[in-house]
């Protein structure tokens, strides 16, 4: 028996407001939650893959779109550039590295990305089993591909025309899975790796394709590319590079950390409601616990003053009251977190892109925020009617009775 | 045991009672008599350390009740009086077990489970332990009162109108029940009534 259990047992007593109370502050919390995840998850997920990404040229269009397609894989490739022009732009001495994209397939819903080794260096990839992928129609695949779409070393697969979907397969030429990838926490565990003659043999017409067994080099002359991602020598480049590109060729060169800031700068205002909703749905809680604690004491007067008689100091029964607001946000914060996690894995579970999943099973820092707003929450809601404890006159209380 | 002395109240309305001073020995019983309104209540409040009285002293033991901080008067009452109020005032949130166990928590004084279940006994409502006020009667509730206020051993059992609300046969109860665990708690016992019915049980009065 201590003031803990006289705390539950009381709020046990008025089951439905306290249910209410404890609803109300999970709700609020359960909301800050989801977003304070999501805004981590996807701002990490922004900064991680596009870590050594300077800058992105492709065809001209969308800049976000151009971004969102060659670094999260995303969206909808912008179009496609001349491979010679890009050849050149690669060569360019402010150019430290250049990766080539070749994008149009998928297997899966998994993107099938044409690309030369330098993207391998780009991104740091080692290998968990196998080879990178050497020659045409070899592939190198990501962990969470391989394990989700079952797929081993030696297997082999037909590409799908389109980003999703299966609806048109390219029936005439068989990848065929040389390694797998170590998990690598970044895009490029949702990517099948290739090189770009397999994406150039797959679009082409099936009759033509015994004419082209030449150089690398030889295909790039002739063909189209998606993109290239580029990496400065110095970051001097960062003001004439881009210009360059936009004024003096016929593709757009777009910055992943202008595009990543403009595309936060349009979601925010959503973020931010919500965020000013879950802040009134906590304000309300506490409302709501400030008038059940305070009707209460009319009721609780009594108790009060008995256990004053029995011997309790005022501050132990100020603590008390204290306590019956903490207990319910404690409570109510624990389950909104709760709530939180599983509303956000529950929400991952049904994204239909792989690559930007969101998962519940991550915990961020600023949950320690949240619980410190539901204890500040808890006391202010019940500081004035526990402070009532200090007005309580036992004596006449206990002598007029109920 | 206990003495005051030149005690007197003012009532807010402006109304002033004087006291008559009086002692209580260890042990004996005392009723207190008077008619409503007489200031039996605030007698007792002022015996019991919940009211300040306007002039006067009370000594229980040697200790000047309203020289103690309001920290260790309150300490004081939990240890050393039990009260019996005119309702029993049990807290509907718990059972009477735990009623009982609030009393020696509140008083900052260690459980005692076997003396709580053992004044249970004596007072019949063993088997009520587990139960909640609001499943008692009026007369097993003011056994259970009476028995939260023996729970710390106390040197003196104050009982304000305990039989007010109860028919004869729980009035007699109830009356018995208050001397005899005085008597066996060796507790200075004093009543407030003016039911005739306590009477007979206590010899000793002091009239208002």
């Amino acid at each position: 028996m201590n003031i803990f259990k006289i705390s539950s047992q009381n709020l046990y007593r008025n089951k439905l407001t306290t249910l209410l109370n404890i609803i109300l502050v999970a709700f609020g919390v359960g909301i800050l939650t989801i977003l304070f995840l999501a805004a981590n998850q996807i701002g990490n997920k922004l900064e991680k893959n596009a870590k050594d990404i300077d800058l992105v040229v492709g065809a001209k269009g969308s800049p976000l779109q151009l971004i969102m397609s060659s670094i999260y894989h995303i969206d909808f490739p912008t179009g496609n550039i001349p491979a010679a022009d890009a050849y050149r732009l690669m060569k360019n001495p402010m150019v430290k590295r250049a990766v080539p994209l070749a994008l149009g397939d998928n297997y899966n819903g998994y993107r099938i990305v044409g690309t030369d080794t330098t993207f391998t260096g780009l991104y740091g990839l080692s290998l968990q089993s196998g080879n990178f992928w050497k020659k045409d129609l070899e592939v190198t695949i990501g962990n969470t591909v391989a394990l989700t779409a079952k797929l081993h070393i030696g297997d082999t697969f037909f590409g799908a025309h389109g980003l999703t979907g299966n609806s048109d397969i390219h029936k005439q030429h068989a990848y065929v899975v040389k390694g797998i990838l170590k998990p690598q926490g970044n895009i490029t565990d949702n990517l099948i790796l290739t090189n770009i003659g397999s994406v150039y043999k797959m679009h082409e017409a099936p009759e033509e394709a015994h004419e082209h067994s030449a150089t690398e080099s030889k295909e790039i002359n002739n063909k189209q590319i998606t993109s290239i991602l580029i990496q400065y020598r110095s970051p001097m480049s960062v003001i004439v590079f881009p210009r360059m590109v936009n004024q003096s060729t016929n593709m757009q060169a777009a910055s992943p950390a202008m595009e990543s800031a403009r595309l936060f700068s349009l979601i925010g205002v959503g973020v931010n409601t919500l965020k000013w909703f879950a802040v009134l749905i906590m304000g309300i809680a506490a409302l709501s616990i400030f008038i059940s604690l305070y009707n209460a004491m009319k009721e609780r007067k009594y108790d009060l003053a008995v256990m004053r008689c029995l011997g309790a100091s005022k501050f132990k029964l100020f603590l008390l009251v204290l306590l019956d607001g903490l207990l319910v946000t404690a409570i109510g914060t624990c389950l909104g977190l709760l709530i939180g996690h599983a509303a956000l894995e529950l929400i991952g579970a049904f994204q239909e892109s792989s690559q930007a999943r969101l998962s519940g099973m991550l915990i961020v820092p600023q949950e320690l925020y949240l619980i410190a707003t539901g204890f500040f929450t808890g006391v202010l809601a019940s500081v004035i009617p526990a402070l009532q404890i200090y007005k309580v006159d036992i004596a006449e209380t206990l002598t007029k009775g109920h | 045991m206990i003495n005051i002395t030149s005690l007197a109240h003012n009532y807010e309305q402006g109304r002033r009672i004087v006291f008559p001073d009086w002692e209580i020995a260890d042990m004996e019983h005392w009723l207190l008599l008077g008619a409503s309104g007489s200031g039996k209540s605030t007698l007792l409040n002022i015996i019991a350390g919940l009211l300040k009285p306007s002039q006067g002293e009370v000594f229980i033991h040697d200790t000047n009740l309203y020289t103690l901080p309001a920290r260790r008067m309150d300490q004081f009452r939990g240890k050393n009086i039990g009260i019996v109020f005119q309702r029993p005032h049990l807290i509907q949130s718990l059972n009477v077990l735990d009623n009982l166990e609030l009393a020696a928590v509140m008083a900052g004084v260690p459980v005692d489970a076997e003396h709580n279940l053992a004044l249970l006994n004596d007072l019949g409502i063993a088997d009520k332990a587990q139960n909640y006020p609001a499943q008692l009667s009026q007369g097993q509730l003011q056994r259970v009162s009476v028995a939260r206020a023996l729970v710390n051993k106390p040197d003196l059992l104050i009982a304000d109108e305990p039989t007010s609300s109860l028919d004869d046969v729980n009035a007699a109860q109830v009356t018995e029940m208050l001397t005899t665990q005085a008597r066996a708690n060796g507790a200075a016992l004093v009543i407030a009534t003016h039911d005739q019915r306590v009477c007979k049980y206590i010899t000793k009065t002091y009239l208002l």
